[in-house]
């Protein structure tokens, strides 16, 4: 089962507005809820940005990713930005294997459970309900710092590696170094202060969002 | 004056630390205080340093007040939410608590309940924003309060942290949201310290540079091998590798002198972690001319 949500539209309009960009749409689960219209709409509506559409199965499968990128070789030399309407972990996946290109997911993550497994074993998407993959160069800030911190590193990592783990990197020293290649460091300067809504994780078992 | 009215006047400030124990027997390390408060200015509590369980942060400041001390309350988003936080900033005003220290905190695996559910709710960069909001009337949702707050926010820096970049890129966003003094990890290199100095002093706050008293060469190679963004250089190692067990705090002393020298230029104020060894502080200040 997979829900995911359309980021708000200004947002992604914003992102992409006088660039070109490639857009990937994944159809790889059998979703409760994947929001297709409010995508197509939306496409509609930056028409003039996209260079290209690519519709794919399982994306967050890194084999497959690769296979799928590599007839777009063309495309990816033409274009500034990519967009990926996904899951969390198929967005990660994409800039993983793009790093030089600015990958931007298209949907807030808010559950995925049961088909973790089959996805990369690499990421991970703990479906916190507002993807952050945006604003840190296509590396999750929840899963990959073990303290799952939004506004830049603790103090605690030494020669880029973890304070609780030497053999992990610290997330936060591999957002700086993508950052650094894709020349948008200034991102972590201009963010906003960010701080979780717990509100937007579907627990487990319930099914359905915290509203309070 | 308080700690902000010194260091605005332009004196350069000392600060220390004390590290609350674990358990009640707090008395022998306000004594420990007291006994070199005139020639400090303010003291660091430290908030389960290390990620220990021990007597909190908060009554420790409270005590070293009633003692005639000035404290820095640090706060680390390690064990507490973002409704405790907020909570617990307001009962430090009420507590005459003023100078609070924010920080992100150890992971709680590194401590002595590493099974514990590690918080981080907010991290040191929101923290700082939801109390400088305090201090407008408001709570991190736009409540009005009923009483409003006044601190003077302070934040951690490492200058030997690499990549020195971001580390400055983390320090401006502490500044933005509301750090007002910076306490920098414990510095060993004055060339390293410069550089970095030269980076920071175009930032409009007051840096206090970090001394820890190195108690022998093995705890040097400890702190090099495991301490973020700590680098004891060969010739202090040497330094107390080759002293008597006894000379060891002179050499020592001589040793974190030569470094407050240094930086007296550099930056704000020094702040000095003595790690148990507080007894050796006044020499330490002596030997660096206060």
């Amino acid at each position: 089962m997979l829900i995911t949500e359309i980021k708000k539209k200004e947002d992604i309009i914003e992102i992409v507005k006088d660039k070109k960009v490639l857009v990937l749409k994944c159809y790889g689960c059998k979703e409760v809820y994947f929001p297709e219209e409010e995508i197509d709409s939306l496409l509609k509506e930056i028409k003039d940005y996209v260079k290209e559409i690519a519709r794919f199965d399982y994306i967050c499968r890194e084999e497959f990713a690769e296979k799928y990128l590599r007839h777009l070789e063309r495309v990816l030399k033409e274009i500034e930005s990519v967009v990926v309407f996904s899951c969390g972990v198929g967005v990660q996946v994409v800039s993983k294997l793009i790093p030089c290109i600015p990958v931007i997911p298209g949907c807030d993550t808010h559950y995925i459970n049961g088909f973790q497994g089959i996805t990369s074993q690499d990421v991970d998407c703990q479906q916190c309900g507002e993807c952050w993959l945006n604003i840190t160069g296509g590396i999750c800030p929840v899963t990959s710092c073990s303290k799952g911190l939004l506004n830049g590193p603790c103090g605690g990592a030494r020669d880029g590696k973890c304070e609780i783990n030497p053999e992990m990197d610290c997330g936060w020293v591999l957002i700086y170094q993508r950052l650094k290649k894709l020349r948008e460091i200034e991102i972590i300067k201009k963010a906003a202060v960010n701080i979780r809504d717990y509100r937007l994780i579907i627990e487990s078992g319930k099914g359905v969002k915290n509203e309070s | 004056m308080n700690l902000e009215e010194k260091l605005k006047s332009g004196k350069f400030v000392i600060t220390s630390e004390i590290g609350p124990p674990k358990g009640t027997n707090i008395m022998p390390h306000i004594e420990e205080a007291e006994h070199i408060k005139d020639k400090v200015d303010a003291f660091n509590v430290t908030d389960l340093q290390s990620s220990v369980m021990r007597l909190g942060s908060l009554a420790t400041s409270r005590l070293l007040i009633e003692k005639g001390m000035e404290p820095v309350f640090q706060m680390t988003c390690r064990d507490r939410n973002r409704l405790a936080l907020q909570s617990d900033l307001l009962s430090a005003s009420v507590l005459g608590v003023r100078n609070v220290l924010i920080l992100t905190g150890d992971h709680t695996v590194l401590g002595d309940h590493p099974q514990a559910k590690p918080v981080f709710d907010l991290d040191s960069v929101s923290l700082l924003k939801v109390a400088s909001g305090l201090m407008k009337g408001k709570d991190m949702v736009g409540n009005d309060l009923d009483g409003i707050p006044d601190f003077f926010l302070g934040a951690v820096v490492s200058p030997g942290y690499e990549p020195q970049e971001l580390q400055i890129l983390k320090m401006e966003r502490k500044i933005e949201a509301g750090a007002r003094f910076f306490q920098t990890q414990a510095v060993y290199d004055l060339v390293a310290f410069e550089n970095f100095m030269k980076q920071a002093s175009k930032f409009r706050v007051y840096i206090l540079g970090g001394i820890v008293l190195l108690k022998s060469a093995a705890m040097a190679k400890f702190m090099n091998e495991n301490v973020a963004g700590v680098n004891v250089p060969e010739k202090y190692i040497n330094m107390m590798a080759t002293a008597d067990k006894k000379d060891r705090p002179k050499v020592s002393v001589q040793i974190a002198a030569e470094l407050i020298k240094g930086m007296k230029g550099l930056c704000s104020g020094i702040h000095i972690m003595p790690l148990g060894w507080a007894k050796y502080v006044p020499d330490v200040l002596a030997a660096s001319g206060f």
